[in-house]
């Protein structure tokens, strides 16, 4: 954290000047008053400067991405974040080598990753962020996997005449199956069960 | 391991100076058992141990090098 001590006539001219050495704005520092100062007779006799105290606090999205980085750093896996906002959707995109590690059986530790993310941004903002973690284009390839799977499924549940049930998955990736068999006319899908082992259901 | 998961755990509490973190060493597994503040509680297990289990599975993809099995207690 940056932080500096200015000082100025007023605590207003304190504070600007405070703001323009760090390089920053009103609303992305918090000030401290140590001393309003003094005018003195006439402005000339006694008079105090008065002293103010401005530190840069990080915006959420900065904390988080240092966040992501500390944790890969740790599980001894060297990646890049690229930090994207749009609206109040942020991306993270890692890449790296042994990103697997962060990726984990069927994406479980991205997930989780995603999931603390998207806590620990939202607990410090009073905006609510959607947060997408992403690691080499593991959520497109991811994508395009379920589509097939949810294709094939499809045709054996018509086939078979019987309902075919898939395996426990989080929520974003049961709309991607349903969005894709939406315009199947001769099946229909749904969720069944309670979080976490709600799983998508085909039925013919 | 210790400084993962208090470097996971640090961010989600509202007092950090509160997380212990102890470890033990039995015969084929490393526990590890958090503490934290009593009013954190709720932040560290969430709504049906939702971010407990988060938490676990960072560590646990942690420990993928290491010949013995992890363990990650919660209070």
């Amino acid at each position: 954290m940056k932080q500096v001590t200015a000082t100025g006539q007023t605590v207003e001219d304190a504070v600007q000047s405070a703001l323009k050495q760090l390089n920053t704005t009103r609303d992305q520092a918090t000030i401290e008053v140590i001393d309003e100062g003094k005018k003195g007779l006439l402005g000339v006799f006694g008079s105090k400067p008065a002293i103010v105290k401005v530190s840069v606090v990080d915006s959420p999205v900065k904390q988080a991405e240092k966040y992501l980085k500390n944790i890969a750093d740790q599980l001894g896996v060297e990646a890049e974040v690229l930090t994207s906002e749009k609206d109040n959707e942020i991306t993270f995109q890692l890449s790296g080598e042994k990103i697997a590690i962060l990726i984990g059986k069927r994406g479980q530790t991205l997930n989780a990753l995603q999931y603390l993310l998207q806590l620990i941004i939202n607990k410090n903002s009073d905006k609510f962020y959607t947060v997408i973690v992403d690691a080499e284009g593991y959520r497109e390839r991811r994508k395009q996997t379920l589509v097939q799977l949810a294709n094939r499924l499809a045709d054996k549940a018509v086939a078979t005449r019987k309902e075919v049930s898939l395996e426990p998955m989080p929520s974003y990736e049961r709309k991607i199956i349903h969005t894709a068999l939406q315009n199947n006319k001769k099946i229909t899908t749904h969720s069944h069960g309670t979080e976490p082992n709600r799983h998508v259901v085909i039925k013919p | 391991m210790k400084a993962l998961i208090e470097s996971i755990v640090t961010p989600l509490v509202d007092y950090p100076k509160d997380i212990v973190i102890t470890e033990k060493e039995e015969e084929h597994k490393l526990v590890y058992h958090l503490s934290v503040h009593p009013e954190d509680v709720g932040k560290v297990i969430g709504k049906n141990g939702r971010i407990a289990k988060a938490i676990r599975t960072v560590v646990y993809a942690a420990s993928s090098d290491s010949k013995k099995r992890i363990y990650l207690d919660i209070m």
